[in-house]
């Protein structure tokens, strides 16, 4: 009887999670945008995007320079090395570059959202800027939303481009795939609006997802130590298991079988 | 709090993603041709298709010229019809006499639509294919089975 | 600048022709119920405060006295009674109006609560930059008037990382009464100070009170500074007001509790131990149901 109970009243507490959260996001996005903001803004797309850039570039030169490697040793046993471009950039742009930037976005930028607005939470600082008749939520939570749902998309590109130019590091100067075929065959295999596209609608719901996961646990974390850390490691937990599941709903739709 | 070196900075972060993009959709997708918009359909009827699939490429001789966009079954002769939308650059070139072949890439490769343009007579003024045409003349994907079959019957009849 | 301050002059003497005519009571709260989560914190309080008047609220720990202030700002609502600021009834008004309103409050919380990321003149200008149009040299020279008012001139330009606790409360003062606002609440402003801030403290909230004309509300439980400066004080315990009075009244009172309080008792109404079974029980190891039976065997068996 105990564990039905329990099964309830946790069921009953997400669910009232998820309207806190909805609550918030509401808040924070459909109030009258102030103009006053962008510099605000800006200023985040710094913090996320920007102080990001380092590890997604090194990540997408690695994952594209790995991908060729292991691609070339199976590939060249069927004598299809030349595909090793069109495997490299659909694995990038469909998946990897999608997922993993999300994922790598949801640990260093999610986490650091977290702490930041719990500690501010925390600090009461976010109080006193109710009590200035400031509203916390379009001054705090929705500039560092839009700079995040401006930056992911970015990231992603970038991780892409970055990794189809590292597999062709590998594959065409070291290994000694033919640089023609390597691009040639990509152009004809890839789509802009199939794959490109696709890719990048991905890292924008991805991004949507990790940034409302990061701003309502940093707003709703219990104001002590314990409850700032175990906000951060749940938004990088949720996040991640969200963005791994999403992902797989989303290629379904997209590039399931019809 | 957004001091000179900040604005500078997401400047640059703008600049690389925009150069990303780019190098996207002009490497990587070849936006120039394959996203061209204007096409006009041409449809085809086959006994069968094989492996061909929508998005397929159709070719002449090799060259891109269209993409497969939907295959159905015809509901009165019960037969596959290919519709492919053909890059507007070709308009009035293929004459309706023009033939069409499903065909593979390679030996494991992708199955593909092969054009060939008919025979335009001298002096007389040829009929192009245009929106909504017809391909008359079709040859069906070679399947696998039949060509086995058609193996073992040689072998047995020969022997 | 001189036009800056004619119009506030001018405003703080038709606020008080206006206010003469009303009653003199800013915040008035009657009947205010508040519990959260099943756990009652005030059960049917009813407290007045006048206008210009410095207020104290005291009581002791973990009684909820930010809790009230939270109430009568709007952040948190009661389950009960109503709560009137200025003629407006706080939980009753639009979120809009609610803005609008706490624009003439501001609430001095225990640790400040500056914002990290800036300097201290740019909090101090926060508001200003908020909620007026001022021009920047405008707002450049009340943020240093008000910073002088505070004693912090000199610090304009550290960051609050850089302040001790008792300067960036002051900080956070001159922040608080950038907008002249009729009401300030002060949120715990002695606790943990060394006795020259907390002098420079309670000289700050007195001189600032009547000079600018303000209604101050002081929720603490240090109640030697906070009765030297203060004209009427309520003692808040056990989900209500115990004691009231100015602090002549209220150190002549004959309540147990508020003498334990006012005199810093060990022991008394509040007791000095938790709850807990019988000290030899717990050194003998013993559970309280065993020390139960034990104790009514010994009792009938007689020791």
């Amino acid at each position: 009887m105990n564990v039905f109970v329990n099964l309830g009243a946790t069921t009953l507490h997400k669910l009232q999670a998820i309207g806190n959260a909805s609550l918030m996001l509401w808040g924070a996005l459909f109030a009258v945008p102030r103009l006053k903001n962008i510099p605000l803004t800006i200023y985040q797309i710094y913090v996320l995007g920007v102080q990001s850039l380092l590890i997604i570039i090194v990540s997408g030169l690695f994952i594209g320079m790995v991908m060729a490697l292991q691609g070339y040793t199976i590939l060249v046993n069927y004598g299809a090395e030349g595909s090793l471009g069109p495997m490299v950039a659909l694995s990038l742009l469909r998946e990897l570059g999608p997922v993993v930037t999300a994922l790598l976005f949801a640990g260093r930028a999610g986490s650091a959202l977290t702490a930041e607005i719990g500690l501010m939470k925390a600090t009461e600082q976010l109080s006193s800027l109710e009590m200035m008749a400031v509203d916390p939520l379009r001054r705090v939570i929705a500039p560092r939303f839009w700079a995040g749902m401006i930056s992911m998309p970015m990231l992603a590109i970038i991780f892409s481009a970055v990794g189809i130019l590292g597999g062709h590091v590998v594959g065409v100067d070291w290994l000694g795939v033919d640089a023609g075929s390597y691009w040639s065959i990509m152009q004809a295999t890839v789509e802009w609006e199939a794959d490109v596209l696709n890719g990048v609608i991905k890292s924008v719901v991805f991004g949507l997802v990790v940034l409302w996961i990061a701003l309502y646990k940093g707003y709703s974390a219990i104001p002590t130590s314990e409850g700032i850390s175990k906000a951060t490691t749940e938004t990088v937990v949720v996040s991640s298991l969200t963005i791994l599941g999403l992902d797989f709903v989303l290629t379904a739709l997209m590039f399931g079988v019809n | 709090m957004t001091s000179r070196k900040t604005e500078l900075l997401v400047g640059i972060f703008v600049a690389i993603t925009i150069a990303a993009t780019l190098l996207l959709a002009l490497q990587v997708a070849n936006k120039g041709v394959s996203g061209s918009s204007e096409t006009y359909t041409v449809f085809a009827k086959f006994d069968n298709i094989g492996g061909l699939k929508a998005r397929s490429s159709v070719k002449v001789g090799g060259v891109v010229v269209g993409r497969v966009s939907r295959i159905y079954l015809d509901d009165k002769e019960l037969i596959p019809v290919v519709q492919m939308e053909i890059s507007m650059d070709y308009i009035n070139t293929f004459p309706e006499t023009s033939s069409v072949s499903i065909l593979t890439a390679g030996l494991l490769g992708e199955q593909y639509v092969g054009l060939q343009p008919g025979f335009i007579f001298p002096g007389e003024d040829p009929i192009f294919l245009e929106q909504d045409s017809f391909v008359v003349d079709t040859k069906s994907a070679l399947v696998l089975e039949d060509l086995i079959g058609q193996f073992l019957f040689s072998r047995d009849s020969s022997s | 600048m001189t036009l800056y301050l004619e119009q506030q002059c001018s405003q703080i003497h038709h606020n008080k022709e206006v206010n003469s005519l009303m009653s003199d009571t800013l915040v008035d709260i009657q009947n205010m119920s508040f519990s959260r989560a099943e756990r009652v914190i005030y059960n049917d309080i009813s407290l007045q405060v006048q206008k210009g008047k410095i207020t104290a609220v005291m009581g002791p720990s973990g009684i909820g006295k930010t809790t009230l202030l939270k109430i009568i700002g709007g952040q948190l609502s009661p389950q009960s009674g109503s709560v009137v600021f200025a003629g407006e009834n706080i939980h009753t008004v639009s979120r809009k109006r609610l803005y609008e309103v706490r624009r003439k409050m501001s609430m001095l919380f225990q640790s400040g609560a500056l914002f990290t990321n800036i300097s201290v003149f740019d909090n101090v200008a926060f508001p200003l930059r908020e909620h007026t149009k001022l021009s920047e040299s405008i707002i450049h020279t009340v943020v240093m008037l008000k910073l002088e008012a505070v004693g912090l001139r000199g610090a304009a330009d550290l960051m609050p990382s850089e302040l001790s606790g008792g300067m960036a409360r002051r900080a956070a003062l001159a922040r608080a009464i950038a907008l002249d606002p009729e009401l300030i609440m002060y949120d715990e402003p002695f606790a943990g100070q060394d006795p020259i801030s907390m002098g420079v403290l309670v000289t700050l909230i007195k001189q600032l009170n009547r000079a600018l004309d303000l209604t101050s509300i002081v929720v603490t439980h240090d109640v030697t500074e906070v009765l030297e400066i203060a004209d009427y004080a309520y003692i808040l315990a056990e989900k209500s007001i115990i004691g009231e009075g100015t602090p002549a009244q209220i150190k002549a009172s004959k309540s147990e509790l508020v003498q334990q309080f006012l005199q810093g008792n060990a022991d008394g109404p509040v007791p000095f131990h938790f709850p807990a079974p019988s000290l030899a029980d717990a050194l003998l190891g013993k559970s309280t149901q065993d020390s139960a039976s034990n104790s009514t065997a010994k009792s009938e068996g007689g020791r």
